[in-house]
């Protein structure tokens, strides 16, 4: 299930060199407008639940989502040298667990760690708010690296097809038809928010609780286990 | 050869040290009887036309794969539905007015146009960057500031059809519902002026990142994440100072994203409706000031990327 070298190599890939400095801006942004908020004096319930929910939530996770889970198998396959890890002794199913593992890793450390960090910052440790959220992250960040390593690894357009999902559907979509929203990562995640947090706390999600639950587990095993499948049939093109 | 006084290469026989190459009859180079090109050159400007119209077709997808075709002819299409529908609303309901204006429209399809100056522009620069085809154009009589501009403006000419267009539909549409002939000529000539500034804009904003983040899949998701994050954490700062009272902060606050800045630029200077909170429209200062980063952006990203091909390696 889990292979510590290539483990090392997708590590590598996603955050060598200057990449993780690149990744690093956005949480960055997100502690320092927690921070100036608080300085500034404009911290409440509300604020804090808006900048998670419609900065963090909406557009933090999903990004960083795309980012590493794209990022641990696209350009492998994109350049050809998958062969290289394909041809060694080793099961499809442990090479995509682990690179799922990287990316879920990288995601938390990239985007849930500092929502919670954002959350303690805004309002301390009411209404258990930087908890909620930070859960709601931890549930997205593993459900969306678990979608986009499958379409890593089903199509060549796949940042494209990624952030069409992330921004067109979930935002736009979302706050145009109410019925798209029932299949949106964000909202699932917002109902395990909306349980965890205050009743005081103006959080609400499209979808129950159960539901929420049965969905996310359904996309994240059933995407895991597709992208085994695509990866064992996989054909290696040439560029365009 | 004129150029060159040594005397080792004046082509003399005699020796005139130990370093002049041995010269011996057998080593010659004989005339085979190949043909010299005598037709006419080019030169710089055709050249730099050529790369202009290749990369303006290559933004639609034409003269590439049908693969190719489907994404930014399928967002061409999305951002060109709303135009449609708008149409046939007026002409149906005998409407006064469009449903939107026209400096309004850009705004409205921010996320769209985003993706398709974050598909569109990787595709452009990156791809001669990773397979390092670059020193292959600069063999040609083009320089680096030519290959730059004719980048940049295919670049801001296909957003400028992107956008464009929608306005011609909505424009023509306008005309059919008779809602105006002069009303409806300004709007659209005011739409034009958006149009023009919004792509130059953001098309010198993503060719520059697509240039730095050559590898495959990272150019995309750099672009988005520059047009987005501000635009998001824009949005939502303002409307947290705005809660707390400073209307002047609100539109001091738009000069940090792509979006809030082509959204108080037309409010200010276009007549335009704007989505700041409390419609707020940004004072002279600041109205200097968004015209101000805007020709700052533009400037930057045309010198960025000369910078950035100077070295045309990864």
């Amino acid at each position: 299930m889990y292979d510590p070298t290539v483990a090392r190599l997708t590590y590598r890939a996603l955050l060598g060199r200057r990449r993780a400095l690149i990744l690093m801006v956005l949480p960055a942004l997100l502690l320092l407008i927690a921070t100036l908020v608080r300085v500034f004096d404009a911290s409440s319930d509300d604020v804090a639940t808006q900048l998670l929910s419609g900065f963090a939530l909406a557009t933090l996770v999903p990004l960083i989502g795309v980012i590493a889970g794209t990022g641990a198998i696209g350009p492998e396959i994109d350049d050809g040298s998958i062969v290289y890890l394909l041809s060694k002794p080793l099961k499809r199913s442990t090479i995509i667990c682990t690179k799922l593992f990287v990316a879920i890793g990288v995601t938390l450390l990239f985007s849930a760690l500092p929502v919670l960090l954002a959350g303690f910052i805004l309002v301390g440790a009411s209404q258990q708010i930087a908890v909620a959220f930070a859960i709601a992250a931890v549930v997205a960040s593993i459900a969306y690296c678990a979608l986009f390593l499958l379409l890593g690894t089903v199509s060549r357009n796949a940042v494209v097809i990624g952030l069409v999902y992330a921004l067109v559907w979930e935002a736009l979509f979302g706050s145009l038809v109410p019925g798209a929203r029932t299949l949106s990562v964000q909202q699932w995640a917002l109902a395990l928010a909306e349980k965890v947090t205050g009743s005081g706390v103006d959080v609400s999600s499209a979808v129950s609780l159960p539901t929420a639950a049965v969905l996310l587990v359904v996309v994240t095993v059933g995407g895991t286990w597709f992208a085994v499948d695509r990866l064992r049939v996989l054909k290696l093109a040439g560029e365009e | 050869m004129s150029a060159d006084p040594t005397p080792g290469a004046s082509g003399s026989t005699a020796a005139t040290g130990p370093v002049a190459p041995p010269r011996t009859p057998a080593a010659s180079i004989h005339n085979i009887g190949y043909r010299k090109y005598d037709g006419e050159r080019l030169g710089r400007g055709y050249a730099m036309r050529s790369l202009f119209v290749q990369s303006l077709r290559g933004a639609y997808g034409l003269g590439r794969s049908a693969k190719s075709k489907v994404l930014p002819m399928v967002l061409f299409g999305v951002v060109l539905a709303p135009s449609l529908i708008m149409v046939a609303i007026a002409v149906a309901t005998d409407a006064k007015e469009l449903p939107a204006e026209y400096t309004a429209y850009p705004l409205i399809m921010l996320p769209l146009i985003g993706l398709y100056v974050a598909a569109m522009a990787p595709q452009s620069v990156s791809r001669d960057l990773r397979f390092r085809t670059t020193p292959l154009y600069f063999s040609r009589p083009i320089e680096r500031t030519d290959y730059v501009i004719a980048k940049y403006s295919a670049m801001s000419v296909a957003l400028l059809i992107f956008v464009g267009t929608p306005m011609l539909v909505m424009y023509v549409g306008g005309l059919l519902a008779k809602l105006g002939f002069v009303d409806q000529t300004k709007g659209f000539a005011l739409g034009l002026v958006m149009a023009l500034v919004f792509s130059v804009l953001h098309a010198g904003i993503g060719l520059l990142v697509a240039a730095v983040t050559p590898r495959r899949g990272f150019g995309v998701a750099a672009i988005i994440g520059v047009l987005t994050i501000p635009y998001f954490a824009t949005t939502i700062m303002q409307f947290i100072v705005y809660d707390e009272g400073s209307r002047e902060a609100v539109s001091w606050l738009g000069l940090a994203s792509p979006g809030t800045l082509m959204d108080g630029f037309q409010s200010k200077f276009l007549d335009g409706s704007t989505d700041f909170p409390g419609s707020i429209v940004p004072s002279n200062t600041a109205g200097i000031c968004y015209l101000l980063v805007i020709a700052a952006v533009i400037a930057g990203s045309y010198l960025l990327l000369n910078a950035r091909y100077r070295k045309a390696g990864l």
